[in-house]
């Protein structure tokens, strides 16, 4: 039973994970293609202080937040791969899906409450600490994007002066 | 209650400064949502349950924050910073920060 569990379940979950895997991440990249061409109307940009021509009427905080995993058999192929050191390849288009999927809710937040753009949006990466295992490994990766979201009096187009987003 | 993590509030003037305030809120879902979590870190991708819980957490940790500013006389929280920390197995810590003011 022992043996069994050790070498017959990992290749059966490894096998599961890998295309399973595979498929929910080519899903979920044309699902964030799919809604980026619609929220670029709100433009989202990393600064504090304001283009002088840009007159403010109100402003609110906004977030938008993911918490991802990684699957199966991408964590066993990291873990081969941390033998040897090196780019962890596998793990990073994950971490840039929660970061797109982050972004995109908060801009979808601004947009439903009628912001024309956001200023000062930040980006941070916690990890979760796994509720098994006695805590080892992570339970996932919380992406959390937040950002003051204004309206801007010449309302959308007193933008497109200053950048086309 | 007006926040924001600029310097200032967009489109108005600080007036008066009251400090530093803060709240935080450590949380953890049922066992039913972690096991679910861990059937889902088989196949990745996103684990909902928990994106949910931590969206909860940190509103309620801006709540506490908000209670503080407002008990001060303030009505508008800027510089507002988060952060998140494991503080045990299945719960995690949700912490804002900011600083309180008067705008007009």
């Amino acid at each position: 039973m022992e043996f069994f569990l050790n070498f017959g379940i990992t290749p059966a979950m490894l096998l599961v994970a890998w295309i399973s895997g595979r498929i929910l991440e080519r899903r979920h990249l044309n699902n964030l293609l799919l809604l980026e061409s619609g929220s670029s109307d709100v433009l989202a940009v990393t600064i504090e202080d304001l283009p002088p021509d840009w007159h403010v009427e109100s402003g609110e905080l906004v977030m938008g937040n993911v918490v991802i995993s990684q699957d199966y058999f991408k964590r066993f192929a990291a873990s081969i791969k941390g033998i040897f050191g090196g780019n962890i390849r596998v793990f990073e288009p994950l971490l840039e899906r929660a970061r797109r999927e982050a972004l995109i809710r908060m801009k979808g937040v601004a947009h439903a409450r009628g912001y024309d753009a956001i200023i000062n949006v930040r980006i941070e990466t916690a990890t979760l600490a796994s509720a098994r295992r006695n805590g080892k490994g992570t339970a996932g990766v919380e992406i959390l994007a937040f950002g003051t979201a204004i309206t801007l009096s010449g309302g959308r187009r007193a933008l497109s002066g200053a950048w086309s987003g | 209650m007006i926040i924001s993590n600029t310097q200032e509030i967009p489109g108005k003037t600080i007036v008066e400064f009251f400090g530093v305030v803060s709240g935080s809120t450590v949380r953890a879902k049922h066992i039913g949502r972690d096991i679910m979590a861990s059937l889902k870190n088989v196949v990745g991708g996103e684990l909902k349950g928990y994106t949910e819980l931590l969206t909860e957490a940190r509103g309620e940790a801006m709540r506490r924050m908000s209670y503080q500013a407002e008990s001060m006389g303030a009505n508008a929280i800027v510089n507002i910073r988060f952060a998140t920390s494991s503080v045990a197995q299945g719960a995690a810590e949700l912490f804002a920060y900011g600083t309180a003011v008067t705008v007009e």
